[in-house]
């Protein structure tokens, strides 16, 4: 679905993507992770075209996206901190949205339903928590049926209930065959939403397994310690 | 497009800047009118405001404007629109309204105390101004990402093009006061908008006959509406190169 | 009229009056379509001296008329003389004749000769009253006549507008001509509105000249003259004076004076000469100055011009005193630093002094000449400048740490409040 061709992204002297080579099918839930600074958020938004890489290739469906816009009405985004214009009401933000998104063919409000964010819609922005704010960028992100999400740390800040219903609304696109990419450090989480784990280190891709696979390699029963044994192995 | 632009005018007209230049504009308008006793005399007292305060005005609200739509902008971005079109809404959103303001603050005194075609020129002059310092406002805020800095820039610029250019070919023309300045002079003044327009006003006032014989060479080449057309002409360069240069900026860089 | 002895009374003095006339114009030749002369030229040359032609209405066509002895040539219910553009009507040969009451017209421009409507040559006691002069190249034309008087004559040209300065004559010109006295005369259209050269002990007053190409009042080396309620107004210079001496200049008016050349007054080398109470309103330049000294100017009004006065240089001993300056771009202007004439007590209203001793003289001296002015006095293109933020900005600066404007030209007594003249000149005009 997701084809990414040695891209690589450097902010002035610091090189954040190396020629990393990845990709993903529809259907499944991309854990990514990798220490601070490795690339993910990079990565992410070189997908959705707000950061414009240096060089490689991004292509969906065989197709490149470099330049091109039309293609993010396919894609759900939901920010690692959402900021939006502060003196907008919640209502104005979302009905802007659907505004602008007037072509789409199906409105997904279940986030909105059950976050009840209609109960604070005249609430503005500006005045929101930091996890009401991430309650509006999932609504969002989730609103227009989009084949493939890109969450970055969607459950960062969101109080237990909420974290959960999110993970539920997660497992239950993925059944309908999308592409899902996650950020996450937690790995209780990963393990619980996961299919895959991709791990970047240093802007280069350290490896890209189903959790099973990981599991397996590192002869660990818990994700974490798998995990961490493999990446000491190098 | 349209429908970014009317979000842009929504957030616009939310703060209430926008509301309080139009209302200080009329104000003055008013003031001045009432106290020049002829419509001219008016005019010739707005002018100095308007090319002080509406390249002031315009360039600072719209790089803090710039600035505090980011999230705004951040939130677009990641829809399936067009970044250029993100950019030239934010930009006609706000040299819009602002030229709103002007019209209505400005334009409408001017009609009850007696339009002119000076006082075309003068609406003119202001709307191209406002456009002009919006590109210019903009240019500075894709320079930096530091809001602080991006003001500043701004700030520098006013400065720039409605004082020190004055001073640096006032400077210039005493310099070299024993050679023919006249074209020089004209040259000169067209590559500073703010001059530019307060030229094309003047000029179209009794007070050009002040203005001796360099007057009257600009005259002979503004004084036609083919001048005319060329001097707005001019000032539509003065906003469309920043514009498009920031534009080019924008669309190049990370969110 | 309630009274009819009253009336009767008054009939009687107008008939008297009437046959009062008759018997003075004793030896009176007529001259209309039905009398014994039909034309104005037949009944010149049938007079005796001293004998009255008297013209009534209608039109003559006529040119070329010489009065050569002392006659009255007089115009009764507009009788109109035209010269068909085939040369010059009137040529007085003879000292003490009287034109008075006909309308002269239709002269041709020519390159060879200055043809007149009326010419005086080398006599003395002409006197030219009353008569409309129209469409003609040179009005009313004097050479070598002394003791002359033109009054009350209509001297209207054509619209000057791009025209050319040589394909216009003078609407009244004197040359070599001492002791005349011009007024009540209303000229327009012309070069010159009145012209005089080598004119000297003459005087000057209650004109009226508009409208014309070069100036409304131009002389040169004449001396000791005085002009005096005279109002110009829209020409390309009000008055231009040149190599001139003991001058008296008051109650005139200059007013609208345009363009980018135009003055109200032009002094040029001119000397010991007086300037009080004039009215200089809306003019380019209000007084240009240039190499005159000992001018005495007081009591003048210099109201919205651009340039209230420029003062050059070479201008030396000239002495500003309780005149107002207001609502002008540029109070005093001048193109250099040996300055030698003196500013004293004068209204500006660009003063921005204080009066703590409450004696209406400001405490602080007031410096009429700007930076900018100088600036623009050397480098003209920085004229394109004005009601540039930086200029009033300089000029400010300027005014706090004056560093670049002459040190001596100041005023040091400004005063603050404006000056009233119009009381006494209201008082002149009853006099009048």
């Amino acid at each position: 679905m997701i084809t990414i061709e040695n891209l690589r992204k450097s902010y002035g002297k610091l090189q954040v993507l190396k020629d990393l080579n990845v990709s993903f099918g529809p259907g499944k839930v991309v854990s990514v992770i990798g220490p601070n600074g490795a690339g993910k958020t990079t990565m992410g938004k070189c997908i959705l075209g707000m950061v414009l890489p240096d060089g490689g290739d991004i292509k969906l469906d065989g197709q490149s996206v470099l330049g091109k816009h039309a293609y993010r009405s396919q894609i759900g985004y939901m920010p690692q901190i959402g900021r939006y214009p502060e003196n907008m009401k919640i209502r104005q933000v979302i009905e802007m949205i659907r505004d602008i998104r007037k072509d789409a063919k199906e409105v997904d409000e279940e986030l909105i339903g059950l976050y009840n964010l209609k109960s604070m819609y005249e609430k503005r922005m500006g005045a929101l928590s930091g996890g009401t704010k991430q309650k509006v960028s999932a609504a969002l992100a989730f609103m227009f049926n989009p084949r493939i999400l890109i969450l970055d740390e969607p459950t960062a800040g969101l109080d237990p209930i909420a974290a959960e219903i999110l993970k539920s609304k997660i497992l239950k696109e993925k059944k309908r065959g999308k592409l899902i990419l996650i950020t996450s450090h937690i790995m209780s989480e990963i393990e619980e939403v996961a299919d895959e784990v991709m791990c970047l280190m240093d802007g280069q891709l350290k490896f890209h397994e189903t959790i099973a696979g990981i599991k397996a390699q590192a002869n660990e029963e818990r994700l974490g310690r798998a995990i961490a044994k493999i990446m000491e192995e190098d | 497009m349209n429908k970014i632009i009317k979000y842009v005018f929504y957030d616009i007209i939310r703060n209430k800047i926008v509301l309080a230049y139009t209302l200080f504009l009329l104000l003055l308008s008013f003031g001045l009118f009432n106290l020049g006793g002829s419509p001219d005399k008016g005019i010739l007292s707005l002018l100095n405001l308007v090319l002080l305060t509406v390249p002031l005005i315009s360039i600072v609200f719209a790089t803090t404007h710039f600035y505090n739509s980011y999230e705004f902008m951040e939130l677009l971005v990641a829809q399936p629109i067009n970044r250029k079109k993100i950019f030239m809404s934010e930009y006609l959103g706000v040299a819009c309204s602002l030229s709103g303001a002007f019209i209505l603050g400005v334009g409408v005194p001017m009609l009850i105390f007696g339009a002119s075609i000076t006082g075309l020129y003068l609406l003119l002059t202001g709307v191209f101004i406002t456009f002009i310092f919006v590109a210019l406002a903009f240019l500075a805020s894709v320079i930096t990402r530091d809001k602080a800095k991006g003001i500043g820039i701004a700030l520098l610029l006013w400065f720039y093009f409605a004082l020190i250019y004055d001073g640096i070919v006032l400077f210039i023309l005493y310099a070299f006061a024993d050679y023919p300045l006249e074209s020089a002079t004209l040259a000169m003044t067209a590559l500073n908008p703010v001059d530019l327009g307060r030229i094309i006003v003047l000029l179209n006032l009794d007070v050009s006959a002040l203005m001796g014989y360099t007057g009257a060479l600009y005259k002979s080449i503004l004084g036609s509406l083919w001048g005319i057309g060329l001097a707005f002409g001019l000032m539509l360069v003065w906003a469309v190169v920043p514009l498009a240069s920031s534009g080019r900026i924008f669309s190049k860089r990370d969110l | 009229m309630k009274d009819p002895t009253k009336q009767i009374f008054i009939l009687a003095y107008v008939l008297a009056l009437m046959l009062g006339s008759q018997v003075a114009f004793g030896t009176t030749l007529k001259v209309c379509p039905t009398c014994p002369y039909t034309s104005v030229k037949e009944a010149v040359a049938s007079a005796k001296p001293g004998e009255t032609v008297l013209v009534e209405g209608g039109v003559y066509q006529e040119h070329g008329i010489e009065i050569n002895k002392p006659l009255t040539l007089l115009g009764r219910n507009n009788p109109v003389i035209d010269g068909n553009f085939k040369g010059q009507i009137l040529t007085i040969t003879s000292d003490n004749v009287t034109v008075e009451g006909l309308t002269l017209q239709n002269i041709a421009t020519s390159y060879r000769q200055d043809d007149a409507a009326i010419r005086v040559v080398q006599r003395s006691n002409v006197r030219i009253l009353n008569n409309t002069i129209l469409h003609t190249y040179f009005g009313i034309y004097l050479q070598n006549s002394d003791n002359c008087v033109i009054k009350g004559n209509v001297v209207a040209g054509q619209d000057v507008t791009g025209k050319n300065e040589s394909a216009l004559g003078n609407a009244i010109h004197l040359w070599y001509c001492d002791k005349a006295v011009i007024s009540n005369n209303k000229v327009s259209g012309h070069r010159d509105g009145i012209y005089l050269e080598f004119v000297k002990d003459s005087e000057v007053k209650d004109n009226l000249s508009e409208h014309n190409l070069r100036y409304g009042l131009h002389f040169m080396f004449s001396d000791r003259n005085t002009y005096t309620h005279n109002t110009f107004r829209k020409n390309g210079a009000g008055v231009a004076v040149m190599y001139t001496r003991d001058i008296r200049m008051e109650y005139n008016t200059f007013e609208d004076n345009w363009g980018a050349a135009a003055y109200g007054l032009l002094l040029k080398d001119i000397s010991n000469s007086v300037i009080h109470n004039n009215t200089f309103r809306r003019n380019t330049t209000g007084i240009y100055m240039e190499s005159s000294s000992r001018l005495d100017l007081q009591r003048n009004d210099f109201d919205r011009n651009g340039w209230a006065v420029r003062l050059l240089s070479s201008c030396t001993d000239d002495v500003f005193k309780f005149n107002n300056f207001t609502g002008n771009s540029f109070d005093v202007s001048t193109n250099g630093d040996s300055q030698l004439n003196r500013f004293e007590n004068n209204y500006w209203d660009k003063y921005t002094g204080y009066d703590l001793d409450k004696d209406r003289v400001g405490d602080v001296p007031y410096r009429p000449v700007s930076l900018y002015s100088m600036l623009v006095e050397r480098v003209p293109p920085s004229v394109m400048f004005m009601r540039s933020f930086m200029v009033d900005l300089l000029d400010s600066i300027e005014k706090v740490l004056p560093s670049f404007i002459p040190e001596n030209l100041v005023d040091e007594q400004p005063l603050m409040k404006k000056i009233e003249h119009d009381n006494d000149r209201k008082l002149a005009q009853v006099l009048r």
